[in-house]
């Protein structure tokens, strides 16, 4: 007697996060499983959603850079960069040659610092725990770094419509550049003990594959981009600032999965390493802020002097600057991908609209294309090699 | 010396024999549950410290000369914490399993030579009895995760189950051919059979073996790489999510106490137990050297920890039996014909 009645086995759901030690932030993940495989993985959002973007339509030019840092924290001054940019773009600003090195330097600086953060935390993810510590070792002297030039080892708001706050103090430069020297060794450290790694390949080699096209049609940019090989940097598609004079290569992967982002990451930082010394041996002489007295404050010894320049002070501290009517749209390549700001103006001190584009939010959205099918230990190297700060996706 | 004391308790407190035997195995008992739950606290501390310095950190240096009273701390910091349970929990099932695991842990002890005669239990299996209590530990395991209502935790303890199911069936193997190679259950014995040198070790013949058993224990042990029951990045704290207070630094102590206990098995089996690597160096006592070589492979342990990754659940799997397990039964397939053609089985 056959008696094939039909069971209908219900899948499990199990919520990832999120106060999960894996989701970095506050990343929610619900989960259908058969098993331990992943039949669908639904990203829930918003945990961390500050209005960052309605509260810029509320705040002068300048007052908004400091909503910037608080996006990507692993990256501040590279949005900072992109907002400079859009500003610079639409009232027409021209940045001193030598705060454009100073970006760039710092910018580039940035990347390695969240790079540093999110190459290590993949690690941390599929169970090895001791890069971590070195990584945070390194990463502590370029906060260090941050610290002497904006008086922030986080939220610098050093990028500026304009330029740079303020310029470099002295001695500073020599010491990135030998922190430059001794970096790759740690590099190699890293890699003798993850590259070659068994465990670590088992982990990360074929998960979370992405092809190139579905890469372009998910919308991905940056790391996650070119790990499918397709040679696409900002940096050099249309370069921002003196990225144009710098000698650097793009490095590409080659199959799109979580193996491959880590190779790629870790080579961009020895890229950073590059454009960062060429960076200090090109640096020019000069102001770092634009000498337009209605962007750029006045020098504190030219304010004790002239009355103007007091005025201008003023001025520049409470209203802020007027910024023609239009739209700009300007784009970085931030550590993530391509971090855009849109900006609408209508003529008065504080913008219309402030639209930010951040990575993390659409490749965090191809979250569910990528773990189909894979199991449950994988979502943290697939999570970790993705690359998202919930700062940015949530905003 | 155990006989003289019997006498000695007899006469002075006028004890009958059977008094005697009963007040000295306990004595025995309570003396030896002490050393190890001693050498756990200074184990957990030893951990620390060696995988804070691979990581350029400086571990606990804060309670204590050195941070060595920090385990003591920690138990003090536990044990006066309040015993959570969640509500759904099987609440019977979900005490009983930290205990149990505990428990285990310890009873294994029992059968450990530390010099010649100095054994609680000196049983002509002493091999088996290990095999067989170390297998019981995986019950607290499914027990807590099952009991904890909790999806992680229930996951970890299937996870585990799995696990040391998988690895205990190679560990079996290694075993056996450990006790055809010296013709004996007896863990004194199969030390006595190393004497006489380092060149006499086991682990000269029996080398793929002793490599099997090594990564086995840690798999059996729940370390990493092969820590999945309590993957962090997944499970958050897998079949222990849901444990707090003493319940879990029961969890806790009997997992060091198990790493310990796996330490000694590999200096006992390959490693000669109590013996002086050298004849020259017999003057000091045994017990220092089975001392010595656990903390050895205890660094091992911390070693690997430090510098892997974490497999995933398939590919451990896969690992325990279609590596190992082919493996180690060759091993016993080679080890036994030798032993058969030569005459030398016992």
């Amino acid at each position: 007697m056959s008696e094939a009645s039909e069971i209908n086995i219900k899948s499990y759901n199990l919520n990832f996060g999120p106060q999960h030690p894996a989701a970095h932030g506050v990343l929610r993940l619900v989960l259908e499983l058969d098993g331990e495989v992943i039949e669908r993985a639904d990203p829930h959002i918003g945990l961390l959603h500050r209005g960052t973007e309605k509260l810029i339509e509320h705040k002068t030019y300048l007052q908004a850079v400091g909503y910037f840092d608080r996006l990507d924290y692993g990256a501040p001054m590279c949005q900072e960069h992109a907002f400079a940019l859009a500003v610079e773009k639409a009232a027409d600003i021209e940045v001193p040659l030598r705060g454009q090195y100073i970006r760039v330097l710092y910018a580039e600086l940035t990347r390695i610092m969240s790079h540093l953060l999110i190459t290590n935390t993949h690690a941390m993810d599929v169970g090895a725990l001791t890069p971590i510590l070195w990584g945070m070792d390194q990463r502590e002297m370029l906060l260090g770094f941050y610290e002497r030039a904006s008086g922030s080892r986080m939220h610098a708001k050093y990028f500026r419509p304009g330029g740079v706050h303020q310029d470099l103090p002295p001695d500073l430069l020599q010491d990135i550049y030998a922190w430059c020297d001794q970096f790759p060794q740690y590099l190699e450290d890293v890699e003798t003990l993850l590259v070659d790694n068994r465990i670590f390949k088992q982990r990360n080699v074929d998960i979370g594959v992405v092809t190139q096209e579905e890469a372009m049609a998910l919308g991905m940019s940056g790391s996650n981009l070119r790990s499918t090989g397709l040679a696409w940097d900002l940096r050099k598609a249309q370069p921002y600032d003196v990225y144009d004079r710098m000698d650097f290569d793009i490095p590409v992967g080659k199959n799109g999965d979580c193996y491959d982002r880590f190779l790629l990451r870790m080579e961009e930082m020895r890229q950073s390493l590059r454009i960062m010394k060429q960076c200090i041996e090109q640096m020019p002489d000069g102001p770092v802020m634009t000498e337009d007295r209605k962007v750029g404050p006045p020098r504190r010894g030219e304010m004790k002097r002239s009355m103007e320049a007091l005025i201008h002070h003023f001025k520049l501290y409470t209203e802020g600057y007027k910024v023609p009517a239009g739209e700009v749209y300007a784009a970085v390549e931030a550590p993530k991908g391509e971090f855009g700001v849109y900006l609408v103006s209508d003529g008065t001190n504080k913008p219309y609209r402030c639209k930010i584009r951040a990575p993390g939010f659409v490749h965090l959205s191809s979250m569910n294309h990528m773990l189909k099918g894979h199991m449950l230990a994988d979502v943290p190297a697939v999570l970790g090699a993705m690359d998202v700060v919930f700062g940015e996706v949530d905003r | 010396m155990v006989e003289s004391f019997k006498n000695w308790m007899m006469a002075t407190l006028a004890l009958s024999e059977p008094q005697a035997e009963i007040l000295l195995k306990t004595s025995g008992m309570v003396l030896l549950v002490t050393l190890v739950m001693t050498a756990v606290a200074f184990a957990v501390y030893a951990d620390r410290k060696i995988w804070a310095s691979m990581q350029l950190r400086r571990g606990p240096n804060v309670v204590g000369p050195f941070g060595l009273l920090q385990s003591f701390a920690d138990a003090l910091k536990l044990f006066i914490k309040e015993n959570i349970i969640p509500a759904g929990a099987n609440k019977g099932v979900f005490l009983l399993a930290p205990f149990l695991s505990f428990t285990v842990a310890l009873m294994s002890w029992a059968v450990v030579p530390w010099d010649e005669g100095w054994v609680f239990a000196d049983i002509n299996v002493g091999v088996l009895y290990i095999f067989a209590v170390s297998s019981l530990g995986v019950y607290g395991i499914i027990m807590s995760g099952w009991a904890s209502n909790s999806r992680y935790a229930f996951l970890g303890g299937l996870r585990s189950a799995a696990q040391m199911v998988s690895y205990e069936v190679s560990i079996g193997f290694v075993l056996v051919t450990v006790i055809v190679f010296t013709g004996s259950f007896n863990l004194s014995d199969i030390v006595m059979n190393q004497a006489g040198g380092f060149w006499r070790w086991h682990v000269w013949p029996l080398l793929p073996m002793a490599v099997i058993f090594f990564i086995s224990a840690l798999a059996e042990t729940n370390r990493p790489p092969f820590d999945l029951p309590e993957a962090e990045a997944e499970l958050v704290a897998g079949y222990q999510t849901e444990y707090s207070s003493m319940t879990f630094a029961l969890f806790w102590l009997g997992e060091y106490a198990n790493i310990l206990l796996m330490c000694a098995m590999i200096s006992v089996l390959f490693f000669g137990g109590w013996m002086a690597p050298v004849p020259a160096l017999d003057m000091i006592p045994g017990p220092v050297w089975m001392f010595l070589k656990i903390c050895l492979f205890f660094f091992c342990f911390a070693w690997v920890k430090a510098s892997v990754p974490r497999y995933r659940y398939d590919q451990l799997m896969r690992l325990g039996w279609k590596v190992f397990l082919p493996l180690s039964l060759l091993g016993v397939f080679v080890y036994s014909g030798v032993a058969l053609l030569t005459g030398t089985a016992g």
